[in-house]
């Protein structure tokens, strides 16, 4: 059990600057998903806090004791690695108890565990088996028995599941989700798959480029996105975002449409709307009018991919089964509550609403 | 129905292709092993047929009772096993260095090291004489297991290094996070899995020493600390050349190499599907 605490922490390699005056803190037995493109540095941070790579400034602390120059093996974390780095020589038994090995616990009590951790996972049948004999969930398996057989104050995952098949991964994603029902553990999560951040994440954390692009819980990013970044990347599919003029009681598209925003108060200098696919409807006479060039009947949605005169393509998602064929022409209806407005920064605008003006 | 009449054609054909490969390459050993049973007398008037019309152990007889070529073979075994031993012990902690580490000068010892390679040997050799007999160490079995070690060393560094490289990095950060040392982790998790780098590393060695010449002939002169390659010439005399105790001289060298690879085959026949492992 831990809290975990990074301040003003910056990561340099020579001159490249990776990670920038990164600042977080993480609960005790909070559920943490780093996420971001790939590049942006989110194995770095992990493998900082494991004790894997060298902090380069800032603090790193565990229950408020400063860890930055302690050993991996000194901080009690485990990690799951994306390769799973099981020890080829070593059967699934050894490889799970191997930290209870170097660390001379009982044999007895080793076994015990390894037993109970191999019971938890289903591996219970394949326990004398060395890794090269195993499918690659039941690598994924090990490695995770391997991390969850001492009881460490935090459990560390990089891009778990990124090697599994489609079907596999949704399984192990649902036993991660128990595992931590279950311990009640800190974890951190590294991936790069946003449906894996919503769907695990307490918070999310979204990284882009070496610097924190916000901080907060699945809900809060889907609906208030602080900047364009996170806008398109949480979500699917992805927002719309077209360019807008604002002004004194709503903004006006492209195309000349006035949007009306009578919620929103005051006067409104965005600069970009952003519109996710769920939040415009097709109705019979609407906003805009758009002609569908692409149509997917998913059964539960229908997507349409949409050229709209004077503003360019749009995506909409609707529910259900809806009887449009590529060629159609649809009208479209804006939901003015649910859309998002960007300043010429990229970040998101708050404007102040009529309620809490009120 | 063509591809299945062509098959047997094929499997026969790659066998037709691997014969011929194996005859060319072992018919000098079978040659070496037909005369060392060929009585004396027969050498010169049956020297060319495959088969002699009668044989003999005499040969092997008078090799190992009646010659030094025990001693020999005890010096030779124990410069091979030396330079074996120190090479591949040299070669582990260098290689693993270079695999995983940064450090300065790091690409400059690596150039310094292959530059070394490009040398031939006959250019190195008047002044390595020199320096041994400056300090006193001819005819001495070790200055010739100095002067071998220091001659593997770069390649067997980089035989190491290219083995350490095969392992993933991953496993030892693993075991770091299991709460291995730098050194625990090296010792439980890579040393395992570069056994079969080590055997390889210390057969190539050691058959190389073993078979050395030029180094051997130059250091050393006295009888007793003749190595085997050094020794064979012995069996050359002013007037005349004994085949026969050559050959069998011969054969019997061939016997430690031999008992050697047997011995590390199953590490090198690990090592080709371990990589089948990873992870
Ligand atoms: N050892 C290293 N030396 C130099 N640059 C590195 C090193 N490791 C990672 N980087 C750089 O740091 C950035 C972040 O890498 P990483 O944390 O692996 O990204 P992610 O896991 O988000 O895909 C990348 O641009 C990468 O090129
Ligand atoms: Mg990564």
């Amino acid at each position: 059990m831990a809290r975990i605490e990074l301040k003003d922490v910056v990561k340099r390699y020579g001159s490249v600057e990776v990670l920038r005056d990164i600042d977080l803190d993480i609960e005790d037995g909070e559920f943490i998903v780093l996420v971001g493109p790939s590049g942006c540095g989110k194995s770095t941070l992990l493998r900082m806090i494991a004790g894997l790579e060298p902090i380069t400034s800032g603090d790193f602390l565990i229950d408020g004791e400063r860890m930055n120059d302690v050993r991996p093996r000194d901080r009690d974390i485990a990690m799951v690695f994306q390769s799973y780095a099981l020890y080829p020589h070593m059967d699934v038994a050894r490889n799970m108890g191997f930290s209870m090995e170097i660390r001379k616990d009982p044999s007895n009590e080793r076994m015990s565990r390894v037993k109970q951790a191999a019971e938890t996972l289903g591996l219970t049948s394949l326990t004398e088996r060395l890794p090269k004999a195993l499918s690659g969930g039941q690598r994924q398996r090990v490695a995770m028995g391997r991390a969850i057989i001492r009881d460490p104050r935090a459990f560390l995952f990089d891009e778990p599941l990124s090697n599994l098949d489609a079907s596999l991964r949704v399984e192990m994603r649902l036993e991660i989700a128990r595992l931590h029902q279950k311990l009640g553990a800190t974890m951190i999560y590294v991936t790069h798959d946003q449906v894996e951040a919503l769907t695990l994440a307490d918070r999310i954390v979204v990284l882009n480029g070496g610097d924190i692009q916000q901080v907060g819980s699945p809900l809060d990013l889907y609906e208030r996105p602080a900047n364009k970044f996170v806008a398109q990347f949480i979500g699917s599919p992805t927002m719309n975002i077209i360019p807008v003029q604002g002004n004194s009681n709503g903004v006006k598209l492209a195309d000349g449409t006035l949007l009306e925003l009578p919620h929103l108060f005051g006067t409104i200098d965005a600069v970009e709307l952003g519109m996710r696919p769920e939040h415009i409807d097709v109705v019979e006479v609407g906003d805009l009018v758009g002609v569908a060039d692409v149509v997917e009947h998913l059964g539960s949605d229908t997507n349409l991919y949409l050229q709209v005169e004077g503003l360019g393509p749009l995506m909409v998602r609707e529910h259900g089964n809806i009887p449009v064929q590529p060629g159609d022409r649809v009208g479209l209806r804006i939901q003015s509550e649910n859309i998002h407005l960007f300043g010429p920064d990229g970040n998101a605008l708050r404007c102040p609403t009529k309620e809490a003006a009120a | 129905m063509a591809t299945a009449q062509s098959r047997p054609l094929l499997t026969i054909g790659k066998y037709a292709a691997l014969l011929g490969y194996l005859s060319f390459a072992l018919f000098p050993l079978y040659w070496l092993l037909k005369i060392a049973i060929t009585p004396d007398q027969l050498i010169f008037s049956e020297g060319t047929q495959l088969w002699p019309s009668s044989l003999t152990l005499d040969n092997f007889r008078t090799v190992l009772f009646q010659t030094d070529f025990l001693a020999y073979f005890g010096n030779s075994l124990y410069v091979s096993l030396g330079t074996a031993a120190a090479t591949t012990l040299i070669a582990a902690g260098a290689g693993y260095a270079f695999s995983r580490f940064d450090f300065g000068g790091k690409r400059i010892i690596i150039a310094a090291m292959l530059i070394t390679q490009m040398f031939p040997l006959l250019m190195i050799i008047a002044p390595i004489y020199k320096i041994v007999a400056s300090l006193g160490m001819l005819n001495s079995l070790t200055s010739l297991i100095v002067v071998y070690t220091a001659f593997n060393i770069p390649f067997a560094t980089f035989l190491m290094q290219s083995f350490f490289d095969g392992i993933p990095k991953d496993l030892e950060e693993a075991a770091m996070m299991d709460g291995c040392s730098r050194f625990q982790a090296l010792r439980k998790v890579i040393f395992p899995l570069t056994l079969p780098g080590l055997g390889a590393t210390l057969g190539f060695v050691f058959t190389a020493a073993w078979s050395e010449l030029l180094f051997a002939l130059m250091l050393i002169s006295k009888n007793e600390a003749m190595t085997f390659p050094v020794g064979l010439l012995t069996f050359v005399s002013k007037f005349s050349v004994d085949w026969g105790q050559m050959m069998a001289a011969g054969v019997l060298a061939l016997i430690p190499s031999c008992l050697f690879f047997i011995f590390i085959q199953r590490y090198l026949v690990q090592g080709l599907t371990s990589g089948a492992v990873k992870g």
